[in-house]
């Protein structure tokens, strides 16, 4: 069964990361690719995301779109990057999002089941 | 149409649905490829398409039901496999269920309650809790929550998760008071019951031990707490030679059990302050002194402000209440919406004659309670 895990990021947490050299930023994703590396099997796509004042948003307003600077939800927190995962049940998916290194918050989402072929 | 559905599908909403669905089809094709020689078949057809998509995409929905509910009829016969009823107690109170969700289903799919008898005991209505029970096995399907006994490497935490329910539960039904009061003792009577298969099913477990006999010794003295027109008696005050011995006894036999397995654990702490206090014959005998030292043990093991609260009220006895009031100024900024930190500085604030900051104090805590008895209890003391 597919999920999405979907990084939660702090404005604050975004900040310090940018605001890092660049060896030390090197080296804070250590860990982050040890954690792709232990799950390499189980991971089927997904990305880390530029940082949230690169967003912007399409609304739809009476049927008709209007495009504005910034993410969809404004609050303390925005998606960093996702991880769509293919495990077998909610328990492994959970156990994935618990060991992601960075802390924050990790939401983790079954995808639609069309019923079709996994990979 | 829809009826034709319906005996296919056995279920009247999924049918009307799925009618609808194939108007809507039918608005977006008849126009573009012109209306069908027999449009009424058309749309029968259309809506059994789309009746064995959803048949097909519920199929591990309708499973996960079946199991769901296969393992609750299991519940009522005793010769049932323990694994399937713990599956069913973690499966029920899985930490991606909400806590209200939690305590529902376990009530519905683990102690067999009905819908309705459940709405009772949490005062609230039939459909609340219909909609919370179906959310929840919703939840548990798309989400594809396992039905099985967690791996030895989470069992701590999810054995945590249950006992908190069932702790959850036994206190809803405890503190109930007034009208509502009959049927919501059931509903403590109900948590024990579930605490007490916990311990059949897992006996190797010194926290479900301490659980269960914490729940006997509350339950122990319940018929003492409340006079006859419903008013709370407070521990000081009640007719401890009415206090259920035999249930008391059993308490003693499980906490030692568990103090043999060696893990100790906040149930624990909190059965063996309890026992205590059932062990005293009188208030005045009551050993604060090891209660205090339990309190130390506990705050050690989950530093809360509350436990820090009964620790200041228990020194109060042992060393009076100037000793209490200070350690209770400590808790304010952490306890200030909680009427029992009020109503505990307001009695201190008494014993030492300060009798204007005291009904101020009972004033803060009558804004902060609802529970009827304890507001009688203020009101009296506001009278005095």
């Amino acid at each position: 069964m597919k999920y999405v895990l979907l990084f939660g990021e702090t404005k604050e947490r975004a900040k310090q990361w940018e605001a890092m050299p660049a060896a030390q930023r090197e080296a804070a994703y250590g860990p982050i690719n040890a954690w792709f590396g232990k799950y390499s099997s189980k991971i089927t796509g997904g990305f880390e995301l530029q940082p949230e004042r690169t967003a912007t948003t399409v609304k739809f307003t009476n049927g008709k779109p209007v495009v504005t600077d910034g993410p969809f939800i404004e609050g303390k927190e925005s998606i960093g990057g996702y991880a769509e995962v293919t495990v077998a049940d909610l328990d492994e998916a959970i156990e994935m999002a618990k060991g992601w290194p960075t802390g924050g918050t990790v939401e983790v989402r079954p995808v639609v089941d069309r019923g079709e072929p996994q990979r | 149409m829809t009826a034709a559905l319906v005996r296919t599908l056995g279920d009247f909403d999924l049918a009307e649905e799925l009618v609808q669905e194939a108007l809507l089809e039918a608005i977006e094709h008849w126009p573009r490829e012109g209306i069908p020689e027999k449009p009424g078949a058309w749309l029968l057809t259309t809506a059994r398409r789309k009746a064995l998509d959803q048949l097909r995409r519920q199929a591990r929905y309708r499973d996960k039901l079946a199991q769901l509910e296969g393992a609750a009829n299991l519940m009522r016969d005793d010769t049932a496999e323990g694994d399937d009823r713990l599956r069913l107690i973690f499966i029920c109170c899985h930490p991606a269920l909400s806590r209200e969700a939690q305590l529902a289903l376990t009530l519905r799919a683990v102690a067999g309650m009905t819908t309705a008898e459940i709405a009772r005991a949490f005062i609230t209505s039939e459909a609340t809790i219909a909609q919370r029970i179906v959310r929840a096995k919703r939840k548990i399907v798309e989400a594809n929550i396992p039905y099985r006994v967690p791996a030895e490497a989470d069992m701590g935490e999810r054995l945590d998760e249950v006992l908190a329910v069932l702790y959850l539960m036994f206190n809803e039904g405890y503190l109930a008071t007034g009208g509502e009061r009959a049927s919501r003792r059931d509903l403590a009577e109900d948590a024990a019951w579930l605490a007490g298969l916990m311990v059949r099913l897992m006996p190797e477990e010194p926290e479900a031990l301490g659980l269960l006999a914490l729940m006997r010794l509350h339950l122990a003295r319940a018929d003492t707490r409340f006079d006859d027109a419903g008013n709370l008696i407070l521990l000081q005050e009640q007719d401890r030679s009415r206090w259920d011995q035999e249930r008391v006894a059993s308490a003693m036999v499980l906490l030692q059990r568990a103090a043999s397995l060696r893990r100790t654990g906040p149930y624990q702490i909190q059965a063996a302050i309890a026992a205590c206090h059932a062990e005293a014959r009188t208030w005045a005998q009551t050993d604060w002194r090891q209660i205090i030292a339990l309190y130390d043990a506990l705050i050690e093991l989950s530093p809360s402000a509350v436990v820090q609260l009964n620790r200041a009220i228990a020194r109060r006895y042992l060393e009076g209440a100037e000793v209490a009031l200070s350690d209770v100024e400590a808790l304010a900024e952490a306890l200030d919406g909680y009427y029992l930190f009020h109503a505990t500085r307001a009695e201190l604030l008494r014993d030492l004659a300060r009798e204007s900051e005291a009904r101020q104090a009972i004033a803060r805590a009558l804004e902060l309670t609802a529970n009827p008895a304890e507001r009688a209890l203020l009101q009296r003391r506001l009278g005095n």
